[in-house]
Order: C-alpha cells, then structure tokens, then sequence
C-alpha cells in the first residue's frame, strides 16, 4: 500500500476560492446594509404618515367636545391623500367611537405606547387576514377625556416594493460578483505570466548552456528569490558539470598517452624484421604501458566506487604509531636510498577504520612528501588526538606550492606543473585516493605550504 | 599437475593455457559452464581456475557442485567485478584463492604455485640453502659463502620470501603483500628500492648471483647453474 500522493490545490484555484470567499461576504454586507436602510426608510416615512393622522385625530376630537357625528367627515378631511389607512378610537371604557373600517385590530396589538410620541421606534407591525400592516396605539387625554387612538397603514405596498427591490438587489449584486471574480481571474492568469515566462527560459537551458543566468531584477519582487536560488543551482551544476568534463579530457589524454606510445613501438617494431632481443625490447616496453594503463584504470574505478559510495569500510581499531611504524618499515630503503629521514613524533593514538584503506591512504602522503622532499630533508609525520579527532600531518621541507594550486591538489589527474605530466609517480590520482579515503572515513584532508614547510593534513574521527 | 581453466573469453583462455602450460602444468581448457562442470565433476584435478561470469552455468554452481561432492580441490576464482560481496561469497561457497580481473599473468602463476603447496604436507624446515647462501629461520641468520651477514627484519622477511619461493616470479604485488601487508597497489619504486638493497647485501660481492629482475613481471631468486657454469 502506497500512499496516494496528493497534489496541493492549484494557486489560480486557492486564489480564486479566496477571492470568491471575499466578494461573497462583502456583497452579502453591502446587500443587508442596503435593504436595512430602505426598510428604515419606509419604518420613518410610515411612522410619519401615523403621526400625521395621530395628529389630526386628536386635532379632531379636540374640536367635537363630546358630539363625534362630524367626526368621520373631519377625519377623512384630515388624512385625505393618504391610501390605505386605517384608525380606530375607543374612549376610556373601551367602547369603539369610530372606525374608519372593519378591520379588528385588538387580536394584533401587542403593546400599547400610552404618551409616547409617535415615531419609528413605537411603531408595531401587525398581521391580519394574511395583510401586514404597520401600526401605533397611544392614549391621548384631550379636554379631560382619555381616548385610545389606533392607526394602521397597510403595509402590502411597501412589502411588494422591498421584495422587488430585493430581487433586482441581488441580481445586480450577483453580476457584480460574477464580473469581479471574472476579473480576479484574469489577474490571476495574468500575475502568474512572469512564472511561466521564468518557466520558459529555464526550459531553454542545455548542457551546453550551463552559463545562462536569470536576472533577478526581470522578474517581480516575489520571484526573485527563486530566480536567485535558480542560479544558485546552475552555478553548482556548471562547476560540476564543469569538473566532469575536465576529468573526461584528462582521462581521455591520459588513456592516449600510453595507448599511442604502444602503437607506435608496436607498427615501428613490426616494420622490419628484428632480432629476437628487439622485439623482446618491444614486449616489455608495450607491457610497462599496459601496467601504467591498469593501474591508472583500477584506480578510477576505485575512486569512482568510493564517490559514489559503494566502498565497504571494515571497522577495526588502529594504533596509528604502530601503523606508522610500519609504513616507515615499508618505506625505509626508498627514503633512505633519497637520503631523507622519516621522523614520527606522537602519542598513542587510536582511530576506528578500515585498515588497508588508510594505509593505502598514508602511503600515498608519505610517497608524496619522500618524492618532493630535497636530499637530506626530513619528513615529519605528526600524529596527534583532541576529543574526539585523531589527526595526521605528514610535512617536508620541499618547494612550496603556490596558493592556486591549493585549492585543486587533491582533485584527480591535477599537476601543479603539466609539464612533469608522465613520471614514475603515476598519474596523478594519488591525493585523490587520500581524499577519497578520508573522507569516506567522515574525516577532511587539507594541505598548508609555506617558504619552510609544506604540510598534509588528515582529520579523522576517532570512531567513524 | 593437472590444472582445470574454466574461462570463456577466448584470449584470455589461450594465454591462460599456454602460460601454465610452459609453466609446466598439464592443462585442461573449458570454453563454457556445462563443460567446465562436466570435467570439474569427472575429472580429478590438482587445481581449478574458475572464472565466475559464464555465459551459461556460472562458477559460483561450479564451486557448489564440486563442494557438494566433497571433493576438495583447491579453486582459485577470477572476478571483473571488483566488489567485496562477490569475494566473501566466493571464498564462504569454499573457494581458496580470488583474483580480479584484469590480473597479470606472474600473479596468477604465484597464486596456483602458493595453493599447490598448501595441499601438499609442509615440511618444517629450520634452514633454507641456494648455492652458498643459507639462512637459518630459528636463528634469523644468514650466511653467503660462510660470511655473516646482517639484514635488517623486513629485509630477513624478503630474502625468506624469495628462498621459500625460489624459482618462482614473484611479481611486486605478491612481494609487498606477503612482506609489508600492502594489500593494493602501492608504490612498486619502493620494492625495487628494497630489492636493490637485498641485492648489496648478499649479492653484489658474491658469485653467482642469485636475485634476479624478470622484466615486466617481477622478481625471482634462483641459482641459474646452466648459465653460470
């Protein structure tokens, strides 16, 4: 069971979702804000219109001083020009003086505001036979009686009015946000343009254009930081890239150094009859070559191996004096024989390791430093341990190597002089394997060169 | 002694064959598995060398066959592959000796030689004699002509090497192995150098000489009685 890879949600759609989220809250708000204040409106200009008969009633009753048979006919006077309306006004024992229709309002009415001005806050809505209507009842005391007066508008007008209003509210509401998400969409494809223009220009970029660079000044603020990590990246491709293709040219030239040398004294040697001790000459000759190819191959290979991580390290326990002791052993007559002198100074120290890798390793650091180390020099190996660190100096007083060099001493096939290209010290993969070894033991190599001293240094960790 | 090659690249066979041939073994080549098998199985050998990629049935069934039947003839495989799992299964599958191709000739010749002695009975051997030079391995001494001479350890350990092994070529890779336990291709100027030094000590004022540079291959002590005579 794999689990399902899930890819995250497209940025035009999260965007997008976001977007949508936005306008359809704020035009939910815009929308509740408009009817609340239409519908305000209408309370105020309702309550208006129940004031202005409120008013009118008891500037009527005012007049009829107990007689209400005039009443109607001053009432209608009064509240003339305005439709569907509708009063009622009941004296102190609740009996009905007038009502200007029959319409029943005591089974509506929830409150009575007695004194209260009428205005949009004492106002009622009421439902009766299925018709709203927007009502007041306040008592009034005129010329010492007490009168209940009950106005009421019929609201259905304005209810058709609102939902009308409403639906067309919502629709053009509903347009505005289908056009703005439209829009943001728009905005989305057109702000990500410049990704896929950085997109494109990636694209165009082959091994053989390793150099091509992305201005990070092209491309908008947001992006440039992956426009610069971009060119982080090529540039570390391009060194090694780079790397690679001077190692395939150095091992193609250092393969056809030894391969033209044995065709050539193999078709000179076949070209005329010889004697047996000449083509004898020409067997040993040819096979010397052959030795240099095999070993220079056994070792690429080797060190190919060890890049790509495929040594297996034995871990056994070393005692680099002991291990030293020996190698001097090993070494004794061809140092003597350059009249240079193997000096170790140390203490005890114990590293955890594959043995024959790094004496393979410090052999190659000891033939190096006899190899340029003047007649009568010394080479010093130091051996010593902090914490948790072993560490190995292998130095000779031989001519100093110049800072450039350095730097690409320990990478294969390199030569400080190319002109000492093909000598009885190989091919220039020695310090390469002491790299290889060491830091395939976690350790780190370096080497420092002054006018004195020229000095290898190995770290190891003292159990790797 | 008879040899077995089991080997299918042909030029590498052919060599194979007439090397150890001229090095005086009897020889018997197999081009391919199911023969290498048939002969290993019927035949009896004093030794087989086992190439372990074959086309059809590889060394590794060879090996197994041959030890299931409990016959114990020495195997000395040869592996392109140089990886440590192919030598840990060949040697625990009960081979005795490996090689890694490409090899030279001489090694394959001092490893066949080294794996014919061990089958046969050691002889505890207190002193070793060619011509007038004698070494005494309890007393680590040696003596030319009846002159004492001095050698340093490894230099007693080289000379015992080649004494052991006279007449034999043995090439730098062998000798730096079997004296300084450098099991890889080192430095072989340092060989040289070593040998060189050996040489001044219990050749150069003495007749005849006896350590010999085979060119291209290595090195051999012997007392060549018909040149020098």
């Amino acid at each position: 069971m794999t689990p399902k890879l899930q890819r995250p949600l497209s940025l035009s759609l999260r965007v997008m979702l976001f977007v949508m989220l936005a306008i359809g809250l704020s035009l939910l708000l815009i929308s509740r804000l408009v009817l609340s204040t239409v519908e305000r409106h209408f309370v105020e200009q309702d309550a208006d219109e129940l004031r202005v008969m409120v008013d009118a009633i008891e500037h009527a009753l005012a007049h009829e001083n107990g007689d209400f048979a005039s009443l109607p006919a001053n009432l209608s006077t009064a509240i003339s020009g305005h439709h569907g309306v509708f009063y009622e006004v009941k004296d102190d024992s609740g009996a009905v003086l007038f009502s200007s229709a029959g319409l029943d309002f005591s089974s509506a009415v929830s409150s009575i505001s007695p004194d209260a001005a009428v205005d949009a806050d004492t106002t009622q809505l009421w439902t009766i036979d299925n018709r709203t209507y927007r009502g007041v009842v306040v008592l009034r005391l005129i010329d010492g009686s007490r009168y209940q007066i009950t106005s009421a508008i019929d609201m259905e007008f304005h209810r058709n009015f609102l939902n009308a209003f409403q639906r067309s509210l919502w629709l053009i509401l509903l347009g505005a946000g289908v056009i703005t998400l439209l829009a943001a969409w728009i905005g989305v494809y057109q702000g990500l343009r410049p990704l896929r223009g950085v997109s494109n220009r990636v694209r165009t970029i082959q091994t053989n254009k390793l150099d091509t660079r992305l201005d990070p000044v092209a491309v908008p603020i947001e992006l440039q930081d992956l426009v610069l990590s971009f060119n982080q990246m090529i540039e570390q491709l391009e060194a090694g890239f780079s790397k690679l293709s001077h190692f395939s040219d150095d091992i193609a030239h250092e393969l056809r150094t030894p391969l033209t040398n044995m065709i050539t004294q193999t078709q000179v040697g076949l070209s005329k009859a010889r004697s047996d001790a000449d083509y004898r000459e020409l067997l040993y000759s040819v096979l010397e070559e052959q030795e240099r190819l095999n070993k220079m191959v056994n070792d690429m290979l080797w060190l190919a191996k060890s890049e790509n991580g495929l040594l297996k390290l034995s871990n056994t326990p070393i005692d680099l004096q002991d291990e030293f002791q020996s190698l001097f052993e090993f070494f004794d007559a061809f140092a003597d024989e350059r009249g240079v002198s193997l000096v170790v100074n140390s203490n005890r120290v114990l590293v955890q390791g594959d043995r024959d890798l790094l004496r393979r390793a410090f052999t190659n650091l000891l033939s190096n430093a006899i190899h340029h180390s003047p007649k009568q020099g010394v080479v010093n190996v130091n051996l010593s341990q902090d914490g948790a660190n072993a560490s190995i100096t292998v130095e000779n007083n031989g001519p100093v190597i110049a800072a450039n060099h350095i730097a690409n001493i320990f990478d294969r096939f390199y030569r400080i002089d190319p002109s000492r290209a093909r000598n009885s010290e190989g091919a220039g993969l020695g310090l390469a394997i002491v790299k290889s070894v060491i830091e395939a033991h976690d350790g780190e190599v370096a080497v420092e060169s002054n006018a004195t001293r020229t000095k290898f240094i190995a770290r190891l960790p003292r159990n790797s | 002694m008879r040899l077995l090659v089991v080997e299918d690249e042909t030029k590498t066979a052919d060599y194979l064959r007439q090397g150890l041939t001229e090095a005086g073994f009897q020889v018997s080549l197999a081009r391919n598995g199911l023969d290498g098998h048939h002969l290993a199985m019927t035949e009896s050998f004093d030794l087989v060398i086992l190439d372990v990629m074959l086309p059809d049935v590889d060394g590794w069934r060879i090996l197994q066959s041959l030890r299931e039947a409990k016959l114990t003839t020495p195997v000395l495989f040869l592996t392109a592959r140089d990886s440590v799992d192919d030598r840990v299964k060949g040697l625990e599958l009960g081979a005795d000796d490996y090689l890694i191709k490409p090899f030279a000739f001489v090694e394959v010749l001092a490893r066949v030689r080294s794996l014919l002695r061990r089958t046969q009975t050691p002889v505890a051997q207190d002193e070793l004699q060619v011509a007038d030079l004698e070494i005494n391995l309890l007393k680590r001494r040696v003596t030319r002509a009846g002159k004492r001479i001095n050698l340093s350890h490894k230099e007693f350990c080289l000379l015992e090497l080649l004494m052991r092994r006279q007449g034999e070529v043995l090439p730098r890779s062998i000798i730096a192995s079997q004296v300084w336990d450098m099991n890889f291709d080192s430095d072989t100027n340092v060989i040289d150098v070593a040998i060189r030094r050996l040489r001044s000590k219990v050749d150069d004022e003495f007749e005849p000489k006896l350590i010999h540079t085979v060119r291209g291959m290595g090195y051999k002590l012997e007392w060549e009685q018909d040149h020098d005579a």
